[in-house]
């Protein structure tokens, strides 16, 4: 019998036992127990950064890039109301975390306590699920069912809110058997085989099919994404993806139609519309893919594969929904495609329409000699880094589109962005969080002049630990994107989308211990980033980029993927009061 | 500009899952979270250890929101399972209401008559008030009370659905 220990060390080792080995935090005096035991130990690094909000999307990016969990440890309070966002945005994008808040002593929960916080009942609904610990001998037990629930089925957020004197009180700890057999969360991830049957069956009879992939592939691991492509080699179909599915099909394939939805390639929305067949696979459906609902493919059978029931007929009510893990039901399809002998259909016709919309060139921009345009930036970037297979992260806004438009990517876990919450200040923590994983590679942070101030902070954690992130701010002085809409919407009033006051991004970064450096014209940009690259350490790039350049193609909210704006030119100046309710 | 709202369905939802701390405002929670409709809750611990309840939430909704709240209903943690027992066919719905009605005379006399007419009971006398008690499906208990407003009623106390499916099978 394993003699007893403190919660604190049991919560440790029990991280040990689940093979952590970095935790993000920030101390406080409801963790001191639990800090007192990180320093007692030698297994897990600690990466102390500078604000906790910063610590949940280090996290996220460090899950995002590796798979496995992240790992956070915040006080309670304040602490756990910081790390609120980052949760919503977890839960939104299903990416595993575990998050550590510590609370005040059972004894004065309720109580208004310093420093109390509902932590459980705040973040009940911002997370996958959560637990308030109360008896140390269950802590053990509940910490490794928190990572089975934050990693299985669709992954999630985990708080653990774990009161101080449950981390002084002793209790026996000892690993529990793996796998774990939960009593009531039994995902599905085994698709149904008649399903998988009639799935085929559509498949193969389809003469106009698209693959239309979403974040489920990367959360399903890298084999999930080459079951897509062979896949999609077995039926020659076209392939496109959501934000967050960005990598798991080769950008430099001749069948890749770029993103779809709001800011997708003119080719990704007629092909969806036009479609006879739509294969789903681990996306949802949502707004600001589908567009207006009622004008969304309207002549397609649509399968939808997804581990989680609940977004099967949410949004777009599908022919044939299939709860599986999206890998093993992709291995399963190819498995019967090759048993019964299909043959990829002709699709001479369907192909010859495909290349008839990339002639639009959907993505093209207007060039300047005297001013950089955002677009030819991002392009820039990645033709000088391709070769350095880098980790490319973002904030929200303009540049995020323009980076998921003109970077391409080859393979998964390489695309770290906030798609469903759309969080300003993920990108620069999630950078930290990629870095930490893969000392040695790549990690560029593309960003905006204002969203790169919303987690400013966090350059001083990368400084801590010599973590040699560059971050290029596409800097047009605008929270871009909220211009857009208004120049679009609202006929141009800009209420409060101006970035005053804005600091001396190369000051700040020698503040903080960086090399800063200034991109201004179009023909310095080459060597801009050349020396971004070749500076070691952490760098930031204020790139001045053209102030009113717009996000194109683009669909408004609310409007058939028909009704494309391809070109500024198109645009109207004041929109309805229905297209301004919407989002 | 205007709101639309499409047809909504009544549907008995019988949820059972794991009696652990907070797990009421997990699932009232979700209906507001995701804007769906309570009309009526019960809970109660249903297993010799306390450790299972039964939920039973009646809501209503376009069937495709019905399916959605299903869903999401199965998809907590803690949730055991979920019935749609308006689905699934026949079942029984029970549910309990104290109704107070204050009068004299004409008033007095017809409550009576009416509460034997619902096999009411009286639980509660004085010279000029009554309280009965009424069990039967809510739309008994609906009817009852609506009888009940022309002849005095001046409170009610209703508990909310208890439901089960018929037959030998435990849904
Ligand atoms: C935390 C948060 N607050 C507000 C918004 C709304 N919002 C979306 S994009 C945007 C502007 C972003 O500006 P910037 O970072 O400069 O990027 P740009 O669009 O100019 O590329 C804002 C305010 C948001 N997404 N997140």
């Amino acid at each position: 019998m394993s003699s007893e220990k403190s919660g604190a060390d049991i919560l440790v080792e029990a991280l040990t036992d689940l093979g952590v080995e970095v935790v993000f935090g920030y101390p406080g005096g409801a963790v001191l127990p639990i800090y007192d035991a990180i320093f007692r130990q030698g297994k897990i690094r600690h990466i102390l950064v500078r604000q906790e909000g910063g610590a949940a999307h280090a996290a996220e990016g460090y899950a995002r890039s590796t798979g496995k969990p992240g790992v956070v440890l915040v006080t309670s309070g304040p602490g756990a109301t910081n790390v609120v966002t980052g949760l919503a945005d977890a839960l939104m994008d299903s990416i595993p975390i575990i998050v550590i808040t510590g609370q005040v002593p059972t004894q004065l929960i309720g109580t208004d306590a310093f420093q109390e916080a509902d932590t459980v009942g705040i973040t009940r609904h911002c997370t996958k699920h959560n637990y308030l610990v109360q008896d140390p001998a269950r802590l053990g037990a509940i910490v490794h069912e928190a990572f089975h629930i934050a990693t299985s089925g669709r992954p999630g957020p985990v708080v653990i809110d774990l009161p101080k004197d449950v981390q002084i009180a002793s209790a026996r700890y000892a690993k529990p058997a793996s796998p774990l057999r939960h009593k009531t969360y039994r995902p599905q991830t085994e698709a149904d085989p008649t399903l998988i049957e009639a799935a085929v069956a559509m498949l193969a009879a389809a003469e106009r099919p698209i693959l239309y992939t979403g974040g489920g592939i990367i959360n399903a691991g890298p084999a999930a994404s080459d079951g897509l492509r062979e896949l999609q080699a077995l039926t020659g179909a076209p392939v496109t993806s959501t934000l967050m599915g960005l990598g798991a099909f080769p950008a430099s394939h001749d069948d890749w139609l770029g993103m779809l939805g709001m800011h997708g390639t003119y080719e990704a929305n007629m092909a969806m519309n036009q479609a006879d067949l739509i294969l789903c696979l681990g996306a949802r459906f949502d707004d600001r893919v589908t567009g207006r609902l009622d004008a969304f493919s309207p002549d397609s059978q649509k399968i939808h594969i997804d581990i989680d029931r609940s977004s099967i007929n949410k949004n777009v009510r599908v022919d044939l929904g299939i709860v599986a893990d999206v890998g093993s039901a992709i291995d399963d399809m190819i498995a019967l495609w090759k048993a019964k002998g299909h043959k990829a259909a002709d699709t001479g016709e369907w192909q010859r329409r495909i290349t008839g919309w990339r002639a639009r060139k959907s993505l093209s921009f207007p060039a300047s000699d005297h001013e950089i345009m955002p677009q030819q930036a991002v392009k820039r970037l990645y033709e000088l880094t391709r070769h350095l297979d880098p980790v490319i992260t973002t904030e929200v806004g303009q540049h995020q589109m323009w980076a998921a438009q003109h970077f391409g990517f080859e393979a998964p876990n390489r695309w770290l962005t906030s798609g469903g919450l759309g969080t300003m200040g993920y990108g620069l923590p999630a950078s930290i969080g990629a870095q930490v994983a893969y000392p040695g590679r790549l990690v560029i942070g593309i960003s905006g002049d204002a969203s790169v101030m919303m987690n400013i902070q966090e350059m001083s954690t990368a400084t801590q630990y010599r973590l040699p992130i560059k971050i290029f701010i596409l800097n047009n002085q605008y929270m871009g994107m909220v211009r857009q809409w208004q120049e679009l919407i609202y006929a141009s009033r800009y209420s409060e989308s101006y970035s005053e006051a804005l600091p001396d991004f190369v000051k700040l970064a020698e503040a903080y211990g960086w090399t800063g450096m200034r991109i201004e014209q179009p023909g310095d940009l080459d060597d801009g980033i050349a020396a971004m690259l070749a500076a070691d350490g952490p760098v930031l790039v204020d790139c001045r980029v053209a102030q009113l350049a717009n996000c194109f193609p683009m669909i408004p909210s609310g409007a058939a993927h028909t009704d494309m704006i391809l070109h500024a030119e198109e645009v109207i100046g004041e929109a309805s009061d229905e297209a301004k309710a919407l989002v | 500009m205007h709101i639309t709202e499409q047809a909504a369905e009544r549907h008995t939802l019988s949820i059972v899952v794991d009696n652990e701390a907070g797990i009421l405002a997990r699932i009232a929670g979700m209906f507001t979270a995701r804007g769906y409709n309570i009309s009526s809750l019960t809970v109660a611990d249903i297993t010799e250890d306390h450790a299972v309840s039964r939920i039973t939430i009646v809501t209503y909704g376009p069937p495709a929101v019905i399916d959605q709240i299903i869903a999401q209903l199965d998809r907590l943690v803690p949730v055991h399972r979920v019935t749609d027992l308006t689905e699934l066919g026949p079942h029984i719905e029970r549910e309990l209401a104290l109704v107070k009605v204050v009068g004299t005379g004409d008033h007095r006399i017809e409550a009576l008559r009416l509460a034997e007419v619902y096999r009411a009971r009286v639980v509660d006398s004085t010279i000029s008030s009554f309280v009965f008690e009424v069990t039967g499906n809510p739309d008994k208990i609906d009817k009852f009370c609506e009888l009940m407003r022309e002849v005095g009623l001046v409170e009610v106390a209703r508990t909310g659905v208890a439901a089960m499916s018929r037959g030998r099978e435990a849904a």
